[in-house]
């Protein structure tokens, strides 16, 4: 994928205090962000610096104030309706609570395929019967989200996300709710799936993981990208006096 | 137990002289009645559902004009006595837009009145499902109807149950009401069985009954349900 941001801006609206009509925050301040022709863009930088609400703009959930949003060429729609169908191609994941509580994670999976891509019940079972089986989930299809480990829960919902077949998946934080041995069987997973060439677009904190599958890397902070390439540049030699200070509190290995 | 004891010795204390076969005379007139409490509360119960479902949605609308309109009849309704609503829906607005059946207009005003308190119940329990929620059901690209049916409902229904079978149950009770606009139910026939007989206790005990006739399975028919939609939260 080819992903080209340009002047993008997001407000909030301030949170309001003693009875004042607040303004806005501007969260995203023009940010601008090309890459190459790569198959894993990894968002990094400190909290509140706009990685997630770039992300969220990125996968057609929110519209930014302004700016324009291409991926190979195609610009983003600009309507509720055209975001939708787009939202329809692509995959997303939240940090957590992204399973539906009352179902079981078959039926989280089937919804999707049966509700959104018009597949029967039986056509939609035949689809991720391979898939559940694979990432050793099949055992679990049948429990529901609260019986499941955080790891699996996860798991389910990248693998809800995938069985659409989506052109690429968001990830936003999809370790960061997890315990450590958790994370290791979804950063495994992530992993296994951008080496047989599924693309992403991930926001995380596991800097060692980013360095591993990013071909490149954009630094969020300020709401702009401050220092943005090749995952080696970045990491290697960052000229950007701040990355380094970050790098140095996120202890790379 | 304690409160089934002292009930039975505050009975046994009362110098009363009980008279129960004039009342069994009038067993036919209880039953009627029953029937038409019967009828008019599960009426009502249905076209309350409505209501406050319809109210809850414009509560939540997003629009300020539809969700003002829907709380102006909120608050109306809650903050004024049933009796008074019953009273002047009756006799002054259904009169004047030419509704003569005092049935109809009984279940219409009794829903208005329940429906209210349902908006609000449904109202919170739509707004205790988690944004991320939402949010998950906009990422798998579900329109707003589908996130609403297939995701919101169906766990709000699970959190508003014990409210709304609360709120049942005293739609059945507040159907007595109906007798101040002269609809020939359980209460109204109880009142003129006194009035008949002059046996106020053998009048009003079968009342009560007839009204928990109703109430207990309603309340045992929530408890069932809740029992059955229970599940974890994640």
């Amino acid at each position: 994928m080819n992903l080209v941001v340009t002047d993008l801006v997001q407000r909030f609206p301030a949170p309001a205090g003693g009875g004042r009509t607040a303004g806005s925050v501007t969260v995203l301040d023009r940010l601008s962000l090309a890459t190459g022709e790569i198959g894993t863009l990894v968002l990094v930088g400190p909290s509140g610096g706009g990685k997630s609400t770039l992300l969220r703009i990125l996968a057609g959930l929110d519209m930014p104030a302004a700016g324009d949003v291409a991926f190979d060429g195609e610009p983003l729609p600009r309507d509720e309706e055209g975001l939708r169908c787009y939202r329809r191609t692509v995959g997303t994941v939240f940090q957590a609570y992204n399973l539906f509580p009352h179902l079981t994670a078959m039926e989280n999976l089937l919804l999707p395929l049966v509700h959104v891509h018009g597949l029967t019940e039986a056509g939609a079972r035949a689809r991720v019967q391979a898939p559940l089986e694979r990432f050793r989930l099949a055992e679990h299809a049948h429990k529901r989200p609260a019986e499941l480990s955080g790891g699996q829960k996860q798991r389910i919902a990248i693998l809800r996300a995938l069985v659409v077949q989506p052109r690429r998946l968001f990830l936003d934080e999809p370790t960061s709710a997890l315990d450590p041995e958790m994370r290791a069987e979804v950063l495994e997973m992530i992993a296994e799936l951008r080496a047989e060439g599924r693309q992403f677009v991930l926001v995380t904190h596991e800097m060692a993981f980013a360095r591993r599958v990013a071909d490149e890397i954009a630094f969020v902070a300020d709401g702009r990208v401050t220092c943005g390439g090749s995952t080696e540049a970045f990491f290697g030699r960052p000229a950007d006096p701040r990355v380094r200070a970050f790098l140095a509190t996120t202890l790379v290995p | 137990m304690v409160f089934a004891a002292a009930v039975a010795v505050a009975f046994s204390r009362v110098d009363y002289d009980w008279n129960w076969p004039a009342v069994w005379g009038y067993r036919r007139k209880f039953l009627q009645g029953w029937l038409v409490t019967v009828a008019v509360s599960l009426s009502a119960l249905v076209v309350s559902g409505l209501v406050g479902s319809v109210a809850a949605l414009m509560l939540r609308s997003g629009n300020s004009l539809v969700e003002a309109a829907a709380r102006v009849y909120v608050e109306l309704i809650r903050g004024t006595p049933l009796l008074v609503q019953l009273l002047i829906g009756f006799y002054v607005v259904a009169t004047a837009v030419g509704l003569e059946n005092r049935y109809v207009a009984g279940v219409l005003l009794l829903s208005l009145f329940s429906g209210a308190y349902m908006a609000e119940i449904f109202r919170g329990g739509l707004d205790a499902i988690p944004r991320a929620q939402i949010d998950s059901g906009r990422a798998i690209g579900l329109t707003p109807w589908q996130s609403l049916r297939l995701v919101v409902l169906p766990q709000a229904v699970r959190l508003v149950l014990p409210a709304v079978a609360g709120q049942l149950v005293s739609l059945v009770k507040d159907s007595s009401l109906l007798s101040v606009i002269a609809i020939s139910e359980l209460t109204l026939n109880a009142q003129e069985v006194n009035a008949f007989t002059y046996s106020t206790l053998e009048s009003y005990l079968p009342l009560a009954a007839g009204y928990l006739m109703l109430t207990l399975p309603l309340s045992a028919l929530a408890r069932w349900l809740e029992h059955r939609f229970r599940y974890e939260i994640a």
